[in-house]
């Protein structure tokens, strides 16, 4: 049977064990005088009852659909004759692909080995008696959960804290599934990273100066000569975040500065909601901007007074991606500003200060740690921004300060490299994991640090 | 010096207009960045819809066709696999002639076909199923023209003057011909929304995309919100204060901030390469985005979970409800409409997420719209980016118009979340 028609099936059959157990309960209830002299609800019968029969055939209905292709595979290879029996895990991934093709018709039968003739009958053999064996399996357990249910509904039973603690266990490995991505995203791009540093080092990575990740196909091939320095991304990279801080800074700093402190409520109520109209715009959109509009405009500006500017320069993403940024700053730095008791801006102007002497020199130094803390975060976000840069950057790998020239960034590199076929043995497929463990440690520390210094700057007043 | 001759009052009068000088320059700065924060906002807008705008209309070209049953190599209408494999294009080629009978040499030939779409041969062949007796008959047809007479048609009396592009003079005389005898019109691009992805640009639609968005948000949607809501519950009402809560904070703040790509390359190495689910298939995109949009959602969940007063918990704790009946009964139907607001917010950026989508094959060339979870599938910001990058001029106004559409719906969930939140939430 079909995975979604068995899930059907089971759920409706947890649903006449809810039916039957509550009516049972209910029935004996009848008999002591009413519902009251039960443990629990009859509602809560049902509902352990209906947990039985669904919960533990759903749990071997997920651990056969993660395992099934392993223990068929392994039942395959151990039934192959001696001489065919693969000695690497290479061999063994090549011979099961072909007995796959065989099963499936892709490889015609006569031409192939008859142990593996054989196997592939065996093949389709297995998948469906597992399937059998399986739908079967999950089928009894269920209507033996429900007979439980069923059976043990009785006036003492304490039904509602059991179906409360499953209840509870159900919302805890919710809560876990932050963990479990987490360790998700670790052991994937750690896994990755370790088979790249074994192929090239992890010192010619973190310090060479020189980026072109094609490997050579032959070994007389020019220019394919396949170096993993990744300093020229990481100054790109930086080069890009650096050029969107200057556009986002000052920007959103002065524009929290004016909503908070001297902006009308009306002005404020419109220009607010305006300015995140930015931030929800997605970031495909601004690199389509970036690319069609902002960086031929660089360009012809540029001719104009005689530079050379690239048609992917760094400034037009850097800009573009500034401007991303502006409402992100202004929100964190505007929360920031709201948070600085009153008190100190009636001292400020009670002393004769202006208005924006008093910002310069009370209220800007006051909120000055949660204003890093912003910017730590907006920096991170910069770094990590993959959509304008892949579209408005270049792929040259160039090591330059010159906002006008083209440079790449390391998620650049990563879609360049994981967009299209991918061999997961050849280094220029793992660069993009070990480009991912930079990125994910750079962001990881500055979101870590932004957070330790708000959080402290916040106790402060509270 | 002066200043010793002058009172403390009067330096202090002297500095005053220095000083309101200063207060001004201030705030023309805080206005300076408001505006350009807004200037933006308008230009980002004015350049997309004004290079958008014309995808919506389409070139269409009138011609009298033939449907010469020698051209199409047809004997009977009604059997489909002849149908199939008729030149259809040959008629239109016999129509183009007639009318251009002075056309002669074989790439003036060529180009005078390219006048048409190919996409034309599919129009007449509908015709032919519905209309069997129209076969050996004439009748005048308007038909899609080529992206390049599109480009032009469109581009005829805008300031910069016409756009050639690598048009002949002699396919612009052609089409200043038929402008003149009044056979070229302008009309509602319906292939846009009705077809899926295409190599050209005339025939070029966002069914497909907008259709493989769907599917992947209710993916994303059917599994981050009851997650979400489950584990917010779990952390606002139930967890007790130990390292372990403390583990699972952390996470959920983290992974907020943690760059999309980045699971871009969790989806691949777990989903793709560890437990073998197809590429390119929405149910992949959706659990990815699950994962990217879940600590957003958990987040507003808490905080509306938060909002509800204690005294409401007291009450139904008084009353003897248990702590899950506390939760269930009370809690959670007071929190759900800022638990509501906080899951569109979180499928409006699921909507406009592209990078963890590049990773995971997304980013196919698919003709056919996807009709389940399982069928390859490309979404909206993806074809944006696939459109962005073609080389076709006829490209980049079909770009603008799919990111106005895109901007429409995030415009509307948004919309939504802010009518919901006026409307439902109650203030304490």
């Amino acid at each position: 049977m079909q995975t979604a028609n068995l899930l059907i099936v089971l759920l409706i059959l947890s649903a006449v064990a809810y039916y039957m157990a509550r009516s049972r309960s209910v029935s004996q209830a009848q008999s002591l005088g009413g519902i009251r002299h039960l443990h629990s609800l009859p509602f809560f019968y049902g509902m352990r009852a209906a947990i039985w029969c669904a919960l533990p055939s759903l749990l071997l209905l997920v651990a056969w659909l993660l395992f099934d292709e392993p223990i068929i595979s392994s039942f395959l290879i151990s039934g192959l004759p001696e001489s065919l029996q693969p000695t690497s895990a290479a061999e063994h991934n090549l011979l099961l692909n072909s007995i796959e093709n065989i099963a499936s018709g892709a490889l015609s039968a006569e031409a192939s080995e008859p142990a593996l003739v054989a196997a592939a009958e065996s093949l389709r053999g297995l998948r469906s008696t597992g399937a059998n064996l399986v739908t079967a399996a999950v089928l009894s357990l269920s209507v033996l959960g429900m007979g439980w249910g069923w059976v043990k509904v009785s006036p003492i039973l304490c039904a509602r804290q059991q179906v409360e603690r499953v209840f509870r266990g159900i919302l805890l490995s919710c809560a876990c599934v932050a963990i479990f991505t987490t360790l998700g995203i670790l052991l994937s791009i750690l896994f990755e990273s370790f088979r790249f540093f074994q192929a090239v080092p992890a010192t010619e990575f973190l310090f060479g100066t020189e980026w072109s990740p094609q490997m050579a196909i032959r070994s007389d091939q020019v220019g394919s000569s396949g170096s993993f320095g990744a300093i020229p991304l990481f100054v790109g990279t930086l080069l890009i975040s650096f050029i969107a801080m200057v556009v986002a800074v000052p920007v959103g700093l002065m524009s929290a500065i004016y909503l908070a402190e001297y902006a009308s409520p009306r002005m404020r109520g419109f220009a607010k909601p305006t300015l995140e109209v930015l931030a929800g715009i997605p970031t495909v959109v601004y690199g389509f901007f970036a690319a069609l509009t902002v960086a031929p405009f660089i360009r012809q500006t540029g001719e104009g007074f005689g530079l050379q500017v690239s048609s992917e320069s760094a400034l037009a993403a850097g800009l573009v991606m500034g401007v991303m940024i502006i409402p992100f700053i202004s929100s964190l730095a505007d929360d920031v500003i709201n948070a600085v008791p009153q008190s100190l801006r009636d001292g400020s102007l009670g002393l004769g200060a202006t208005r924006s002497e008093t910002i310069k020199k009370v209220i800007f130094p006051a909120a000055l740690p949660g204003i890093v803390g912003g910017v730590l975060l907006a920096v991170s976000r910069a770094i990590g921004e993959t959509m304008i840069v892949v579209m408005a950057a270049g792929l040259a790998a160039k090591m330059t300060a010159n906002p006008l020239d083209t440079v790449t960034t390391v998620t650049v590199q990563i879609v360049t490299l994981l967009v299209g076929d991918q061999e997961f043995d050849s280094p220029k497929t793992l660069a993009a994991f070990a480009l991912g463990l930079m990125l994910f440690v750079v962001t990881l520390v500055l979101n870590f640090v932004a957070l330790r210094v708000v959080k402290k700057y916040r106790e402060q007043y509270d | 010096m002066t200043d010793l001759n002058k009172s403390r009052a009067e330096q202090i009068q002297s500095s005053l207009a220095k000083r309101y000088r200063a207060e001004k320059r201030f705030q023309m700065y805080g206005y300076a960045a408001i505006a350009f924060g807004l200037l933006c906002v308008v230009i980002l807008f004015t350049d997309i819809i004004s290079k958008g705008y014309k995808a919506f209309g389409q070139t269409y070209i009138q011609l009298e066709v033939t449907y010469d049953a020698s051209i199409l190599g047809i004997t009977d209408v009604n059997d489909s696999q002849q149908l199939a494999l008729a030149d259809f294009h040959g008629v239109v080629k016999k129509a183009l002639k007639s009318r251009f009978a002075d056309v002669s040499g074989r790439k003036a030939k060529r180009d005078l076909y390219g006048l048409i779409s190919n996409g034309a041969g599919y129009t007449l062949r509908d015709r032919l199923i519905v209309n069997p007796e129209l076969l050996n008959q004439t009748e005048t047809l308007w038909l899609v023209a080529d992206d390049d007479i599109d480009t032009y048609y469109k581009s005829i009396g805008s300031d910069a003057g016409a756009f050639t592009g690598r048009m002949s003079e002699q396919r612009q005389g052609w089409v200043d011909q038929l402008v003149e005898s009044n056979d070229v019109e302008m009309r509602v691009n319906r292939n846009f929304f009705t077809q899926g992805d295409s190599r050209e640009p005339e025939l070029a639609g966002i069914r497909g995309a907008a259709m493989g968005s769907l599917f992947t948000l209710i993916i994303t949607l059917g599994l981050s919100f009851p997650i979400g809501v489950a584990a917010a519950v779990y952390l606002e009402e139930f967890a007790p204060r130990n390292r372990w809560t403390d583990l699972i904070e952390v996470n959920i703040n983290n992974l907020a901030a943690v760059p999309s790509i980045i699971f871009g390359l969790l989806g691949l190495a777990i989903f793709i390469n560890f437990f073998h689910v197809p590429r390119s298939v929405p149910v992949v995109g959706g659990l990815v985005l699950t994962l990217m949009t879940l600590p957003t959602i958990i987040i507003s969940s808490r905080a509306a979970i938060k909002a509800v007063p204690p005294s409401i918990r007291d009450a139904a704790i008084g009353v003897g409800a248990s702590p899950m009946q506390v939760v269930l009964h009370h809690v959670l139907p007071l929190a759900m409409p800022g638990m509501l607001t906080g899951a569109i917010i979180g499928m409006a950026q699921a909507l406009g997420e592209t990078a963890p989508l590049l990773m995971i094959g997304m980013v196919a060339f698919i003709v056919d719209v996807p009709g389940g979870f399982t069928d390859p599938a490309t979404v909206l910001p993806v074809q944006i980016f696939l459109w962005a990058d073609s080389p076709e001029r006829a490209f980049v106004e079909k770009t603008s118009a799919a990111i106005m559409v895109l901007l429409a719906f995030l415009i509307l969930m948004n919309t939504l979340a802010v009518v919901l939140r006026k409307r439902l939430e109650r203030r304490w």
